[in-house]
């Protein structure tokens, strides 16, 4: 009951602080690539390995009629970067988790930032890197009859970032629930991951799959997700990419709600 | 500085209710040098979690740094600093980075932050590691980096939980070099809790013990250890003569307990003499003239283990014993 009325009189930060607190929360995080300049080396390497990999095998397995009259490349890409984008942010909390072991969660949580702005740029860290990314396979996959169109390639990557808000916040949320627990974690991500991941069409049309599939399908939203980008780095703006920016904002909003919600939990 | 009122806090451990702290009433003046003393488990950093919003309270109330911890926790933040018991900087992260992004959370500018950021280094004699990555400092390092954080700001008030645990001696005796040159240059408010009573009898000028969740006593330390605990007096005298000054010893502590050890001929008197630096000469004066003259006299000044034990009957080092 008193946390109850506690919760009432709190005061809300106003949106511009939570702007320059996430501004402060990403900055100190993107120190890390940026002092470490390899790992992002590496991270731009994996794209391009499933590209060059997967994607001639996915074009001789399925054939190309299932992929609605496109390329292999033009279907595939769109979806490896949603890909990149869903391991990244949902990556967010094992960093967390280091954090959670010392003492410096607990140094920034007595710091006066604002709640939201500790996940919103902890997510738009894992999520930042994927601009690179996405432009960079985008121009490599060129010569190789990609048609590129750098707006709706960018407007993309703003839908993919409000998402990885969402699932960046979840992922905060888990590795606070899982403290002292670390396998928790990993189980809970990886055991979600996958089957959100099959089940929206990344990897594989799921036009081609049973009834069963393509119903459940229609109840995950990163399957929007990946509609949305496909029309988009197809070059248009319709009616995916609406859902897909539906399916984003929501992700975002029950995301947050759940991070502040498990970071108040855990001040109880 | 702070002011509390019958701040509590109550955790639910398998169902059954724990009272972690029970209603504490805490007033603490600008300029103050505070420990809370205490053995594990009793509540010291229960109760400092509440003051810095990291923890909120059951019930009661808290007024820090002018701001109520409920109504505005970010407040009380702002004008707080806090150092915790774990190492506050990110192990992946080089020092210098860590200490001027601490300066930004808390709305200094980049500049101002960089300036700080040196200025601290160089004084806590950091300066060549500032850009080390935080995983490769030794232990004290990592703890001098951790005032560093802490102070970067220029708090006014400043909580430090369990500062020195861990530490070699040498690192310690650093440490609070380091912190008492800060507050005589700034006079900053300093709250802290430790279980090393010796720590708390050198450093702080008032000590506030807490046992099971309750304030069991609040003064200086000097005046706790006169007024409940006195010094430990012991005296030997010839075995054939003891009986000579058994009434003038039992006078002497008060009504306190006298402790007799009979060996190799003597017989060993101790007992709790308030003021006894003061007293013991004229008390071995008395047992000369008595017929029994003290054979050898120790005489120990009490320690703030000696208070706890007297208030609880416990001893500090063993613990809440819960």
């Amino acid at each position: 009951m008193t946390a109850q009325s506690t919760a009432e009189v709190l005061k809300k930060p106003n949106l511009g602080q939570v702007l320059r607190d996430t501004k402060f929360v990403f900055w100190r995080e993107m120190l890390l690539p940026l002092r470490d300049p390899f790992s992002l080396i590496f991270s731009l390497i994996q794209p391009l390995v499933f590209l060059g990999l997967f994607g001639p095998l996915l074009g001789a397995a399925v054939g190309a009629p299932a992929f609605g009259g496109q390329s292999t490349l033009q279907w595939f890409l769109p979806g490896v970067v949603v890909m990149i984008a869903l391991f990244g942010t949902s990556m967010t909390g094992s960093n967390l988790q280091y954090e959670l072991m010392t003492g410096s969660y607990e140094r920034i949580l007595a710091t006066p930032l604002s709640r939201s702005s500790l996940m919103i740029g902890r997510a738009l860290k894992e999520w930042a890197p994927l601009v690179v990314q996405g432009l960079l396979i985008a121009l490599v996959c060129i010569p190789f009859g990609f048609v590129f169109y750098p707006l709706h390639v960018l407007a993309g990557l703003v839908i993919l970032g409000i998402f990885g808000i969402g699932l960046g916040a979840l992922s905060y949320a888990l590795a606070l629930v899982s403290q002292n627990k670390e396998w928790i974690f990993w189980g809970v991500q990886q055991t979600l991951l996958f089957p959100l991941m099959i089940l929206s069409g990344i990897m594989l049309p799921i036009e081609a799959g049973p009834d069963w599939m393509k119903t459940a399908s229609l109840f995950n939203p990163l399957t929007y997700l990946v509609n949305a980008e496909r029309e988009l780095f197809a070059g248009s703006i319709g009616t995916d990419t609406l859902l897909g920016l539906l399916a984003a904002s929501v992700t975002a909003a029950v995301g947050l709600v759940v991070g502040i919600r498990a970071i108040n939990r855990n001040l109880s | 500085m702070i002011h509390t009122d019958k701040l509590t806090k109550t955790f639910t451990v398998k169902k059954e209710t724990v009272e972690a702290v029970k209603g504490v009433n805490i007033d603490v003046a600008p300029g103050e040098l505070v420990a809370f003393l205490g053995p594990n488990g009793a509540g010291k950093s229960t109760t400092l979690r509440m003051l810095t919003t990291l923890l909120r309270p059951t019930s009661g109330s808290a007024t820090v740094a002018g701001v109520d911890v409920l109504a505005d926790p970010a407040g009380v933040r702002a004008r707080i600093g806090y150092i915790g018991q774990g190492n506050g900087g990110g192990h992946s992260f080089r020092v210098i980075d860590e200490l001027v992004m601490q300066g930004r959370f808390y709305g200094m500018n980049s500049t101002d932050a960089a300036a700080r950021a040196q200025e601290l280094l160089k004084s806590l004699d950091l300066a060549d590691l500032a850009k080390r990555t935080v995983i490769k400092l030794s232990g004290g390092q990592r703890r001098r980096m951790d005032v560093a954080l802490g102070l970067m700001h220029s708090p006014r008030l400043l909580f430090l939980d369990e500062p020195s645990t861990g530490m070699d001696p040498q690192n310690r005796a650093n440490l609070w070099e380091h912190i008492m040159r800060m507050r005589a240059e700034h006079g900053t408010t300093i709250v802290l809790t430790t279980h090393y009573m010796d720590e708390a009898d050198l450093m702080s000028e008032r000590v506030i013990v807490i046992d099971h969740g309750e304030i069991i006593a609040d003064d200086t330390a000097a005046r706790l250890k006169a007024n409940l605990a006195g010094d430990l007096l012991a005296v030997e005298v010839a075995a054939d003569a003891a009986s000579g000054v058994r009434g003038l010893l039992g006078r002497a502590a008060a009504g306190g307990e006298v402790n007799e050890n009979a060996y190799d001929g003597v017989v060993r008197f101790r007992l709790r003499l308030t003021e006894g630096a003061r007293l013991a000469p004229a008390l071995l004066k008395e047992m000369h003239d008595a017929g029994a003259p003290a054979q050898s006299l120790e005489l120990k000044p009490p320690t703030l283990d000696d208070v706890f034990l007297e208030l609880t009957g416990r001893n500090l080092r063993e613990g809440a014993d819960r």
